[in-house]
């Protein structure tokens, strides 16, 4: 029992925790805003594998790790510009196209790689960390959370942003008002396909950064398929946390920490198959659903496209 | 969220009352979905050529492995056999407005209960009697597993895509956790249930290698479409779908009839899962995840939720899945590029159907 409670194992176990939660976290995120603005965006999984592949390449060849994230950023909304250009310009279906970008994406990069790294398999070194005076000298929680690369503190100031958006500002409203009434919208003065796309390329880039930091630095390396669902797990994030981003992070810690367990319990040699442990989370998520489920208060005009003078 | 029900009538064209319209019709259907598929053919030979692979060589060994040989037009035609019971349960669940996303975790879980029953079941029963049981223990595994977000709907109105998608995630990792923990064959080092004798599984078709499961997959999505666009329940489930509160103002019993098709949805995933156990793989392997929903779940919606349409595309779907496993085999390229071939020619077929309304609009303006 010592080795398996101990200090460093605790801290650890959080610090691969945050580490799992970012990516889901920045998917969550995004899907959020478009799900507010009323597109269901089911091709985020692609985003992210465009973002994890792009990332890896950027920062492969500059040695950067900034300009990995910004490459995958690039990836994630070139993606999303496909999605936007013919979900919300040409307003097909969403679902349709969302899978298909998803397959496509999952087997592009899969090609990809296989041409360019599936002989030398080419890891980055590992992230510098940014380590928080003071805070992190706390223990067990200090080096389990104030010792890790930037951009996850800036994720989880982004959380932040996102509620001041939503709560404060006109375009909060106008997505808001883009997924519920697009026609009162419209009539407003405030272009319908304009707030979507806004939505829809910014959901890209948060999509496109997880991946990077997936791939960068939570595994060091691209494989192809990297994102395993992290994509739908972040659907389901933005809808349980019915609008609100700082469920969203709830939901992806705890999540991160189901993940990380199932990464610890395989170092310290337990003989469960890891699949019941990656059970866990869904399993919490149903039993609270069940228990306390809620009618879903989902966007009034989430997945249809939006047609001007249509009735 | 939108439901799709006004093509049920387009697609059975019923204006067209000469047969030279009807003729130009099928025609003009043939044409606007061949010509996309070329097109997302040529895209998708760009993308071969900038890797460095011949498409013509490759576009070559998928037609003749997936169509014109005659050992590939047969695997072509036996893979279609679960993908036609998933598309039906889908149909059903689309029609009414549910968007049950869990085919996959539905299919897996139906595969490893059929996997564990018929190995048992055809030591005690007569052969035909056992496969009979454990497509009806597949089946009602599969809807029993539906329940929770069949019943998390009716009641509380919690949205389905969410409880679908994680009940999917649950039951990938349930049924591996049956597969290594539980009906796990002990003569086996792989973790891997027993293995159904191929003398015991179903039959083939005549003197081919064709899975009689095409058969049974066949009726079930021609009595799938016949009840949803002919019988009163199936306008009972479309009234649902295209919209729940005029349906209870018509007195139907939307609780009621929501677990119904849920129940009737997630069947039809766990027969699939059965019925490529039975007919074809003989055991479930680890791991193993075929992941048929996703590539099936657009091909409903173009379809436009058409039985007889979704066949076409179920097709089609096999043809470029075996046709591009083996074509990849032989050139060396990743079987991956299926994947972005199956999604250009879902994504320039979804185009063509746009271009193809907005044109028909403006000739009636």
């Amino acid at each position: 029992m010592t080795g398996l409670f101990s200090e460093v194992f605790l801290s650890a176990l959080l610090f691969g925790a945050v580490t799992a939660a970012i990516p889901l976290l920045l998917a969550g995120l995004g899907e959020q805003m478009s799900e507010k603005a009323g597109v269901l965006n089911i091709g985020i999984e692609g985003m992210m594998l465009a973002g994890a592949y792009l990332g890896f390449v950027g920062a492969f060849y500059s040695g950067s790790l900034w300009l990995g994230f910004l490459t995958g950023i690039a990836g994630g909304v070139a993606v999303a510009a496909i999605m936007a250009l013919l979900c919300v310009r040409i307003g097909l279906n969403q679902i349709v196209i969302g899978i298909a970008l998803t397959l496509g994406l999952e087997g592009l990069t899969a090609l990809l790689h296989h041409f360019q790294f599936s002989r030398s398999y080419p890891r980055l070194p590992a992230a510098d960390a940014t380590v928080i005076p003071l805070l992190s000298d706390i223990p067990i929680v200090g080096p389990a959370f104030f010792k890790h690369h930037l951009i996850v503190y800036l994720a989880v100031a982004l959380v932040f942003g996102m509620t001041y958006l939503y709560r404060r500002t006109q375009l909060g409203l106008n997505l808001q008002a883009a997924g519920d009434k697009p026609a009162a919208l419209d009539v407003a003065g405030i272009d319908v396909m304009r707030t979507r796309t806004i939505a829809v390329l910014t959901t890209g880039a948060m999509a496109g950064l997880g991946g990077a930091y997936l791939a960068n630095v939570g595994a060091g390396l691209f494989i192809p398929f990297i994102t395993n669902g992290a994509g739908f797990l972040g659907i389901v994030l933005a809808m349980l946390a019915r609008g609100r981003p700082v469920w969203v992070l709830f939901g992806a810690l705890l999540f991160g920490v189901c993940l990380s367990l199932t990464t610890a319990m395989q170092v310290a040699g337990i003989n469960i198959p890891t699949d019941v442990i990656q059970m866990l989370p869904f399993l919490a998520v149903m039993i609270m659903l069940v228990l306390f489920g809620r009618r879903a208060s989902l966007p009034a005009a989430l997945g249809i496209p939006y047609e001007r003078g249509a009735r | 969220m939108s439901i799709d029900t006004a093509p049920t009538v387009s697609a059975t064209s019923l204006d067209a009352t000469s047969s030279a319209a009807t003729r130009r019709d099928i025609l003009r259907r043939l044409l606007m979905t061949l010509g996309p598929i070329l097109v997302a053919l040529v895209i998708a030979g760009c993308i071969l050529l900038a890797v460095g692979v011949d498409p013509l060589a490759y576009y070559g060994y998928v037609l003749e492995k997936g169509l014109l040989s005659p050992l590939g037009i047969q695997q072509t035609l036996t893979r279609m056999a679960p993908l036609l019971f998933l598309a039906a349960g889908l149909i059903v669940a689309f029609r009414a407005g549910m968007w049950n996303l869990g085919g996959d975790g539905q299919f897996l879980l139906g595969a490893v209960t059929a996997a564990a029953s018929a190995p048992v079941l055809v030591q005690i029963l007569p052969a035909w009697l056992a496969l009979v049981c454990s497509f009806l223990i597949a089946m009602a595994v599969a809807m029993i597993w539906s329940l929770v977000p069949a019943l998390l709907r009716a009641y509380q109105g919690v949205n389905e895509i969410i409880t679908t998608l994680m009940m999917t995630f649950l039951g990938t990792s349930l049924a591996n956790v049956l597969v290594k923990l539980v009906f796990r064959d002990p003569g086996t080092t792989v973790p891997q249930t027993r293995t159904l004798p191929v003398e015991d599984r179903l039959p083939r078709l005549f003197d081919t290698t064709i899975t009689s499961g095409l058969l049974l997959g066949l009726a079930a999505i021609i009595i799938v479409h016949l009840v949803m666009t002919r019988t009163a329940f199936g306008l009972k489930l479309r009234i649902v779908g295209a919209n729940p509160r005029a349906a209870v103002h018509a007195g139907l019993g939307v609780p009621g009839l929501t677990i119904a098709v849920f129940a009737i949805s997630a069947g039809l995933a766990g027969l699939a899962g059965a019925v490529d156990i039975i007919g074809v793989q003989g055991n479930v392997r680890a791991d193993w995840n075929p992941a048929y929903g996703l590539a099936v779940i657009p091909a409903v919606f173009l379809a436009r939720m058409n039985g007889f349409a979704a066949i076409g595309f179920v097709f089609l779907l096999s043809v470029l899945s075996i046709g591009g496993e083996s074509a990849a085999r032989r050139l060396g390229v990743p079987n991956h590029f299926t994947l972005v071939l199956v999604s250009i020619v879902l994504i320039v077929l979804a185009l063509a159907e746009y271009v193809d309304h907005r044109y028909n609009q403006s000739r009636k303006a």
